[in-house]
């Protein structure tokens, strides 16, 4: 990362000081640099886009980052942005600049499928609220990006259209599920990415495509629109090359919803305010349960050494345990099956969605549409969702996972009376081939070891590059806060990153 | 059959309110019945991929008064859950109900059978939820669905097994509907189905604390109904007892042509609906300010106006129970005697020919109340007799008018003058020969028929009493002459 990084600070400063065009390709530009180009107009937003587009053309055959791609609707967008501004509007700072928008976000008069044939050729008549923002900012969207069927898998091979390969080793997964958005913004086919994050499908494709991805605090941004997986968990966030342009996307999808009853103001309004603070002071916790178990050595000594770092740029970095973490993920198999069984009954071929053909009676109808309509995972979840809410199990299982998760929260709650962040490694490993891991039901949950408290606590949580493997893979690490404290997330992983581009 | 004497019925009602907001339970659609099929629908209460349902604070608030209208406990934090299950009128697959918490419980409401017994009803619960889509089944066609009633408010008022007879079944759902009439929370319309009842039955021996096996007879839509399949549902069960088999926990449906119940389905482990706490809905907190608020709402219910009337008019319990079981009644007798003397005849007149005037659940009275009150005066007064009152009632029913005016014009003023009757009575016991001779044999019945005679010669308007009087004293006359 530290030549893309150099790149990018060298067109930072061309841009900011003379407004002159760059001659850096445009598709590697940051968020930031394109939108100082887009408002300077030193470029137009159909001079970005087609960009973009041919870029996505050269690279989709290998990489299969998208499942629709708008290349259309997306010049007649940029034509509109380009008007508006030559007529001396001033626009948002996301006006003109290209997204993908994983596709299990609803877009009105685009296809939404969830990466499942249950919603092949499905076209909401209505925008996410994630949606609308978006429009207001004038955001131009390219396409939908691949996932796992319903966001569940942690490697994107479980979508029922393609499987999409990590751009910086085409062997291997970009991570999941949002692995078409973290896929699109590493091989420059979107300027950045919303993906969704239930259990850390935000964090660990961002980490395996050595990208920053953010989860925000729960209820934060709107799941109007966003196709339910786990009601509890599910947050909508950005994927982006850098941290900046996180906060910058952050900004934009923020906001209290009358269509979301689970749905919060954010006491911040603009992320990148306060971006450049620094970590002066600043406590850092290390959970010793984060460095155990099954992961890699590269990635813990990654992680230490980032410890290190902190404390070099003046945070206070100490040991702590948290000793329930380890109920963490069967609490969130069994919390995030259960409300999946409920969320995903609505799919039985009456309405909408794939429907079975030659069927006797309704209980045959349902029984086929939902045999063949879901991948293999989906129903997996599904059979166990309804096994734990069951009259003889709830007790046992749902009633326990939600105490688990209770005491989770007040561990948590228990650090952040002494810590501002909570620093650990995002995944165990670093991106993996494909196929590695299909065949062992469980061993993706693994991946979400350490992302899924967050999602129990419904905190923020961010993963951002730390150096590489030995295979030159990027190593990811995880910073989480407690509610509402997505400030001091950016402005620790700002003064990480920059700190490491001046290092080099 | 001798032996159903030995036996009691244990009956506990589900009923179902729609309430009248003018939204539905979780998004903006309107909630107007009979409109055209799947026009008040959207992506949200169709269940669409994404949609999320946003709680209606008014269906809570006519909640709570129907809770608070009911002496019901009502809940601080209450939770909404899903009751999972697939059925092509519920398009989320689930509907948003709830278990554990619900919003109003512990309540009861006292009745009155037309016997005279007085009885409290306990209630067990009331909580909120969102109505189904409707199934229309049409042979050559298939089956087609409308979604207009999904997620339209309802409340579930749920009683404790207390009662023991249809009569008390349908004078506990006719109190019920009073009051949710009075609070204004519900229209309760049977016929429109915004008041749907579901009755569990089991029956043990006289004197027996255990509970039977239960059976559910659904969706009846009228009082009547509800009583006959009771009556029928009770008999079977007791025979089905006596022959030595066992009462099959099962859904039964009531057949309006043949007054019987059939199984529908048996309970079994396909009833399983794992219910758990909806994640897209926070946790109803309602406050006390927010209680008081609704309190104040609650108006005057008819228990209390029962009391009233009992107390100041002195009339019997059941007939004020009558009078003040529709609100717009109760209120109409309050005008009325507010120009009368006689109450006891307002009421009286009201309970009977009123009554049979008004066809079901209407609650409009054509004649104003102070012409209403007028006609009860005149009656009060002696100026007409209680034949001419009810020819009267009948014709402002169909011309509002000065009643006073119309009798004088009509020529209908009970004739009291008792010379004038004696005259006539004079007429009748010679003309009656037969009659008079009955009479005189000791044959008093006939002094009836001869009063009737007396009766058809003045149109009806002559003072019973005083016919009575004068016939007694020329019959009597008569016998000495004799």
């Amino acid at each position: 990362m530290s030549i893309d990084d150099k790149k990018i600070s060298k067109a930072e400063n061309v841009a900011g000081k003379t407004n002159v065009r760059s001659t850096e390709p445009i598709t590697e530009m940051t968020v930031s640099q394109l939108s100082r180009l887009l408002q300077a107009r030193s470029i137009t937003s159909v001079e970005v886009v087609d960009a973009y587009l041919k870029e996505i053309s050269l690279k989709e055959p290998d990489v299969h980052s998208y499942i629709t791609i708008t290349a259309e609707l997306a010049r007649k967008q940029a034509e509109k942005v380009d008007k508006l501004r030559a007529a001396g509007q001033q626009l948002p700072a996301l006006a003109g600049i290209p997204a993908g928008i994983k596709d299990n976000i609803c877009t009105a008069g685009i296809p939404t499928t969830c990466a499942s044939k249950m919603l092949e050729g499905f076209v909401p008549p209505y925008n996410a609220t994630v949606m609308e923002k978006l429009a207001a900012q004038h955001v131009i969207i390219v396409g939908k990006t691949n996932m796992d069927e319903f966001a569940m898998g942690s490697t994107t091979e479980n979508s029922y259209f393609k499987k999409t390969r990590n751009p910086l080793d085409l062997d291997r997964v970009p991570g999941g599920s949002s692995g078409g958005s973290s896929a699109a913004v590493a091989a420059n086919e979107a300027a950045f990415t919303l993906g969704t994050d239930t259990g850390g499908s935000i964090r660990q494709p961002a980490s395996f495509c050595g990208l920053v991805g953010m989860k925000p605090t729960y209820g934060t941004v709107s799941r109007y629109g966003l196709v339910a997986f786990a009601s509890s968990l599910d947050q909508i966030g950005p994927l982006t090359k850098d941290v900046r342009d996180s906060a910058l996307v952050l900004n934009a999808l923020i906001g209290q919803d009358s269509l979301d009853s689970t749905s919060v103001a954010h006491p911040d309004s603009d992320f990148t305010s306060d971006i450049e603070g620094g970590v002066n002071g600043l406590r850092i916790a290390l959970p010793k349960e984060y460095l155990s178990g099954g992961l890699s050595d590269d990635v813990r000594e990654a992680v230490l050494n980032a410890t290190k770092h902190y404390e070099k740029l003046g945070a206070h970095v100490e040991e702590v345990s948290l000793p329930n973490l380890k109920y963490a993920l069967p609490a969130y198999c069994v919390i995030s099956s259960a409300e999946a069984s409920s969320n995903l009954a609505r799919f039985d071929g009456v309405k909408y969605g794939y429907c079975a053909q030659d069927y006797e009676d309704i209980d045959q109808l349902y029984k086929k549409t939902r045999s063949e309509g879901f991948g293999r995972e989906v129903k997996r979840r599904i059979m166990l969702g309804n096994f734990v809410l069951s009259a003889d199990n709830y007790d046992a299982y749902y009633k326990k996972a939600m105490q688990v998760r209770t005491l989770i929260i007040k561990d948590l709650n228990t650090i952040f009376d002494r810590f501002d962040l909570i620093i650990s490694p995002v995944s165990p490993t670093t991106a993996y081939k494909l196929r590695d891991k299909v065949g062992t039901p469980l061993e993706p949950y693994q991946d979400n070891l350490y992302t899924v408290p967050a999602n129990i606590a419904g905190i923020p949580s961010l993963s951002i590059p730390c150096g590489k493997d030995s295979q030159g893979m990027p190593i990811g690490m995880q910073l989480a806060g407690k509610a509402f404290s997505e400030a001091t997330l950016y402005r620790a992983a700002y003064a990480y990153e920059q700190s490491m581009k001046g290092g080099k | 059959m001798a032996s159903i004497a030995n036996y009691e019925m244990v009956i506990g009602l589900e009923v179902h309110v729609e309430l009248k907001t003018a939204t539905k339970l979780f998004c903006n659609c309107p909630t107007t019945f009979g409109a055209e099929p799947n026009t008040q629908c959207c992506p949200v209460c169709l269940g669409m991929p994404g949609t999320l349902p946003v709680l209606n604070e008014q269906a809570v608030n006519y909640a709570i008064m129907a809770g608070l209208a009911t002496n019901c406990q009502i809940t601080h934090f209450s939770i909404e859950d899903r009751k999972n299950y697939f059925y092509p009128d519920l398009p989320k697959a689930y509907q948003i109900s709830q278990l554990d918490l619900p919003l109003c419980h512990d309540g009861y409401i006292d009745i009155e059978t037309e016997k005279g017994d007085a009885k409290r009803i306990g209630i067990n619960r009331i909580h909120i939820e969102e109505d189904a889509g409707k199934l229309i089944h049409e042979d050559s066609k298939g089956t087609f669905i409308d979604c207009n009633r999904g997620g339209v408010p309802l409340i579930e008022i749920v009683s404790e097994p207390d009662i023991r007879s249809a009569e008390e079944a349908n004078a506990y759902l006719q109190k019920l509907r009073a009051i949710i009439l009075y609070t204004g929370v519900s229209d309760c319309k049977m016929n429109e189905g915004s008041m749907r009842c579901d009755v569990n039955l089991s029956v043990r021996k006289k004197g027996e604390t255990s509970l039977g096996t239960r059976t559910e007879m659904k969706n009846l839509n009228s009082f009547q109904f509800i009583m006959k399949a009771i009556e029928y549902e009770f008999k079977r069960q007791v025979e089905s007892v006596e022959a030595g088999e066992a009462i099959v926990q099962e859904t039964r449906r009531f057949d309006q042509q043949s007054g019987k119940t059939f199984s529908m389905r048996t309970k079994g482990d396909a009833d399983d609906y794992r219910y758990f706490p909806d994640p897209d809905l926070a946790p109803i907190r309602i406050s006390e300010e927010r209680l008081r608020d609704l309190s104040s709402k609650i108006p005057v219910l008819p228990d209390q106006r029962k009391q009233e009337y009992v107390k100041q008019y002195e009339m019997t319990p059941y007939a004020a129970e009558q009078i003040t079981m529709q609100k717009e009644i109760s209120d109409y007798f309050e005008a009325v005697v507010e120009n009368t003397n006689y109450p006891v005849l307002a009421a009286n007149l009201i309970q009977t020919e009123v009554m049979r005037l008004l066809t079901q659940d209407e609650v409009d009275i054509p004649i104003s109340a102070a012409n209403f009150a007028g006609l009860v005066q005149m009656t009060g007064d002696g100026k007409i007799n209680s034949s001419t009152s009810k020819k009267v009632l009948n014709m402002l029913w169909e011309k509002d008018q000065n009643p006073v005016e119309l009798v004088r014009k009509e020529g209908l003023e009970q004739i009291n003058d008792k010379d004038e009757l004696i005259e006539i009575a004079r007429q009748v016991v010679t003309e009656q020969p037969k009659l008079t001779a009955d009479y005189r044999k000791g044959k008093t019945a006939v002094l009836q028929a001869l009063v009737g005679q007396v009766m058809k010669k003045t149109s009806g308007r002559a003072n019973p009493v005083i016919i009575k009087e004068a016939m007694v004293e020329i019959l009597e006359e008569t016998e000495e002459q004799a």
